[in-house]
């Protein structure tokens, strides 16, 4: 039976590398689960295309006799009579009770093997990068408790090298999901999930939150920088260090941070705080995960924060005058 | 005090009070009808919010009512009220008996599932529909994070689920006693199987959700902790109750429409249904299977390798029953003389959608690849693909099949083509993009989507979709108006059919059957005609009929849930009081005051006669 099953796998293997051809060539090069860029999203579009392909088999199958069927067996002109009534046919039963129940046993077994494989927890794997992620209405923050950094929205990784999650969420459910890397987990309240990917490319990532979440469930996207080992350490060591001393110009704006913004923004490496640790903040590719990072839109922002993402727990108890958003949007620009 | 005070009531008051199954299935699809047009306007709204990247029509909280809207409409005030609507609008009929077990109970559980539709519904006008999508996952269904609009989904739900419950065990009853003389349970036709399973399933899933509701309803009105983490209470339970009902739920769906396809696929051509015994076996099979497989939506929630695979693997084998369906559905047509009637034609139309729904179906079931897929466009196409290509196509299979029988007119043939055409391609149009859209990374339940990422055209162009299914629903109704107006006319037999609905006139008188058949086999009225019997035999004499009275209190009763739900939402008990009040008092009446129904005597059966 091995020998007989492994040989219809290999007849299969030309038709799921066809198969899994013809889904790539779809989307956005950091956003496509068609175009994975680590092992584990590898791993899943095979799973796609070995299924897709079986089913397709299935499919065609299925077609030729209902095609078959409707062309030959259409009411003719005239036609008379009453056709011959069949009660069943034992042997058709058992073949497409049986064929079917093969094709599932091949789909299957890849199937666990590959449940258990990406199942694996690396917590103590000193190879591994460990990221603590908790989700919030609507932003991302990233601990990372080997280095003591914290972080938000933009997510950075070496590349090559397995980057081991934990997960859980401050609030509601929210779902994490980089699929370019790989499919995703549930961030819930209360617990804690734990998953690995990997990212073989440098490149800039998109992740998105895919768990309705409220208002803004569609604005919560994060950035998942994928650099080389040399570049990682570059931006370790800058978030560790002391922040930089800040200039003359932006000191007026660093007092209206203190006064107004800290309570819920911390910007120092260790900071967890209620809002989005701001350490690196100008470095970031988006700001509130959403907008593209110019002065203007981060005065956009600051000014009416609910207007870009309804329902963000970004409510300032004095809205902010023309000129204090200026202000503080100098002082926000030296967060590198 | 029985035939002595015929009560008869006309207009209005007839429809409020009747306990005729034809008549309640009418009720159902004029609700369910109405409630699906509103459905498809929600759905409309969402392809044109999303029709072009970064709109602002409808947006963040406002679109998140519309989607909940949508989803909890379609399934539970669309779909399931059609459903019953054939249940009522058949059964009795294709099993020789004159209305189900228990009538009375029949018109309570449609008033209910009414009053549940328009509470929930009301929502709207009364600060905002619920949010929570009509899944309702806790903690984001509770209190702390949304508003009254919720509350409106737990009770309107609770209230509609009684209804739905009561609905299912009436069935049960129904087929299981009142059977016409010779027919075995493996004489019965299929559609009366599916709705048999169907409503065994109902038994067992609508518990499952009214727990999660009623537990919901503690968390935010009565300070619950059944889902508030701080206190012990665990997210994850909320979606095990909502699913191990949820799952079910689509079987609850699908299954009847199985029973349709059966009876369309093997009237029109002309031969009998291709292995009956393994359709009967395989619908237990998929009824049974159905209840071990609620996890599969599940698997990114964190259960783990073991229980992700122990799931996949069970949800794999649901599609061996459905694929033997599939397969004797296309030897049925086999060797026959296929006519391509309109009803025929969306029979037709099912097979390769929900085939390929199907497909989708046992990619997901993979749970790495469903990592991928899950919340995501792929999820929606599938789905979308099973109930709109599997149940919608067969509901309207089975319009135009039984509309004859249910109103004594024909659809109209050719209008009728112009809806299957226009429906069946804008919905592959709508829905076939939306597999990519999915595995390009476009999440679902998202108000907008960034341009530039390769998401443009498959969004634009399922909205054409959309629009055109709007073009085919509008057909839809233009041809049951122009029906309406023309004179009841249609043959006791307009397709020359199997079963024994179609031995009676048309449209079916009160009474169904003047004389209860006596069945000889297998598609009852068929094995008549070929014995050269253009009538049943009678299984009794002539003799008066015994029917159940008409009665307003099934209205009051709803009426009463319907006002202790305002109650409950708006935290005023004194109002729940009075409207659990008004339902128990109804209660009591019916109990107290004995209903000996009526009769209809032989001579008004001769009068009002058979049509040829």
């Amino acid at each position: 039976m091995n020998v007989s099953r492994r040989q219809f796998l290999w007849r299969l293997l030309p038709l799921i590398a066809v198969m899994t051809f013809v889904l790539t060539g779809c989307g956005d090069e950091t956003l496509s689960a068609l175009k994975p860029k680590g092992p584990v999203a590898h791993e899943q579009l095979f799973l796609m295309g070995l299924s897709l392909a079986v089913m397709i088999f299935v499919f065609v199958v299925v077609m030729a006799i209902y095609i078959y069927v409707l062309v030959r067996f259409r009411k003719r002109k005239g036609q008379e009579g009453i056709p011959k009534q069949v009660e069943g046919n034992h042997v058709l039963e058992i073949v497409w009770t049986v064929i079917p129940i093969i094709l599932l046993i091949i789909i299957a077994i890849p199937s666990v093997t590959a449940t258990f494989n990406q199942a694996r927890d690396l917590k103590n794997d000193k190879d591994a990068i460990h990221i603590k992620v908790t989700g919030h209405q609507f932003w991302w923050q990233f601990e990372y408790p080997d280095y003591g950094i914290v972080t938000a929205q933009d997510l950075v990784i070496p590349v090559g090298k397995k980057v081991a999650f934990e997960l859980t969420s401050a609030d509601v459910n929210h779902s994490f999901w980089i699929p370019s890397l790989g499919g995703k987990l549930d961030t819930n309240p209360g617990m804690t999930n734990t998953f690995y990917l990997q990212a073989d490319e440098p490149n800039v990532y998109k992740g998105e939150c895919a768990e309705l979440c409220g208002a803004s469930h569609a604005l919560m996207y994060f950035k998942v920088n994928a650099v080389s080992q040399a570049d990682f350490d570059q931006w370790v060591n800058k978030m560790k260090a002391p922040p930089a001393v800040v200039p003359a110009s932006a000191q007026k704006g660093e007092q209206l941070f203190k006064e107004n913004c800290m309570s819920c923004h911390s910007v120092g490496v260790n900071g967890l705080s209620f809002g989005p640790n701001l350490n690196g903040f100008a470095s970031r590719e988006k700001i509130a995960g959403i907008l593209e990072h110019n002065d203007e839109n981060l005065k956009k922002w600051l000014s009416d924060p609910q207007g870009v993402k309804p329902g963000n727990k970004m409510v300032l108890s004095n809205k902010l005058t023309p000129e204090q958003v200026d202000e503080l949007v100098k002082y926000l620009d030296t967060l590198k | 005090m029985a035939h002595a005070h015929v009560k008869r009531y006309s207009g209005i008051m007839d429809w409020l009070t009747t306990v005729d199954h034809k008549k309640i299935a009418i009720l159902y699809f004029t609700a369910g009808g109405f409630f699906f047009l509103l459905g498809g306007l929600e759905a409309l709204l969402i392809r044109l919010q999303l029709m072009y990247p970064d709109q602002h029509l409808f947006v963040g909280d406002t679109y998140n009512q519309i989607l909940t809207m949508h989803g909890t409409t379609m399934i539970f005030l669309a779909a399931m009220p059609l459903l019953f609507g054939f249940m009522n609008a058949v059964v009795p009929l294709q099993i020789g008996a004159r209305d189900v077990a228990f009538p009375f109970v029949n018109s309570l559980g449609f008033w209910l599932f009414f009053a549940g539709g328009v509470l929930m519904n009301t929502s709207w006008f009364l600060g905002g529909a619920p949010d929570a999508g009509w899944t309702g996952y806790a903690p984001l269904s509770t209190d702390a994070y949304t508003g009254r609009g919720t509350d409106f989904y737990v009770l309107g739900l609770q209230i509609a689920g009684i209804g739905t419950l009561i609905g299912g065990i009436n069935f049960l009853v129904t087929i299981v006693n009142m059977r016409a003389p010779g027919m075995t349970f493996m004489r019965m036709p299929l559609f009366t199987w599916t709705s048999f399973i169907t409503s065994t399933i109902i038994l067992f899933a609508f518990p499952a959700i009214t727990v999660g509701l009623v537990e919901l309803m503690f968390d935010r009105i009565f300070n619950g902790n059944f889902f508030e983490v701080s206190k012990g209470g665990n997210v994850v339970l909320w979606q095990h109750l909502f699913w191990i009902f949820g799952h079910p739920e689509v079987y609850i769906l699908i299954l009847p429409a199985f029973g349709i396809i059966s009876e369309v696929v093997s009237t029109f051509s002309k031969k009998r249904l291709f292995g009956y015994s393994s359709m009967v076996f395989a619908t237990i099979l998929i009824g049974f299977l159905s209840f071990m497989v609620w996890a599969h939506h599940m698997f990114t929630v964190g259960m783990g390798p073991v229980a992700n695979a122990i799931f996949g693997i069970a949800t794999m084998t649901i599609a061996v029953p459905t694929g033997v369906k599939i397969f004797n559905w296309l030897f049925t047509l086999w060797g026959g003389q296929i006519r391509f009637t309109t009803a025929n034609l969306w029979a037709i139309g099912f097979i390769p959608t929900f085939v390929i729904g199907g497909m989708t179906g046992v990619m997901l079931a993979v749970p790495p690849a469903d990592y991928q897929y899950h919340d995501s466009y792929f999820v929606i196409a599938h789905f979308h693909y099973v109930i709109v290509g599997g149940l919608i196509f067969s509901v309207f299979a089975g319009l135009y099949y039984w509309w004859p029988k249910m109103f004594g007119r024909l659809l109209n043939e050719g209008l009728g083509k112009l809806h299957f055409w226009t429906f069946f391609i804008g919905f592959h149009l709508c829905f076939f993009p939306q597999h990519f859209l999915g595995l390009m990374g476009m999440p679902r339940r998202y108000f907008t989507f960034m341009p530039g990422e390769g998401l443009d055209e498959g969004n634009f162009l399922s909205t054409i979709g959309a629009l055109l299914m709007g073009v085919g629903t509008i057909v839809l109704l233009v041809n049951i108006v122009a029906t309406s107006v023309k004179k009841p006319h249609a043959a006791a037999d307009p397709w020359d059919a199997r079963t024994l609905e179609w031995s009676i006139p048309s449209p079916a008188p009160e009474y169904n059957f003047k004389q209860t058949p006596l069945v000889r086999g297998l598609d009852a009225f068929w094995k008549e005609k070929m014995a050269g019997n253009k009538e049943m035999t009678p299984a009794e004499p002539l003799g008066p009929i015994h029917m159940p009275s008409p009665s307003i209190l099934p209205f009051i009763m709803s009426i009463g849930l319907f006002i202790a739900g305002y109650g409950f939402m708006y935290r005023t008990f004194v109002v729940s009081i009075i409207g659990i009040g008004i339902t128990l008092i109804c209660m009591l009446l019916r109990s107290v005051f004995d209903d000996h129904g009526f009769h209809i005597e032989v001579e008004e059966l001769q009068d009002k006669g058979a049509k040829a």
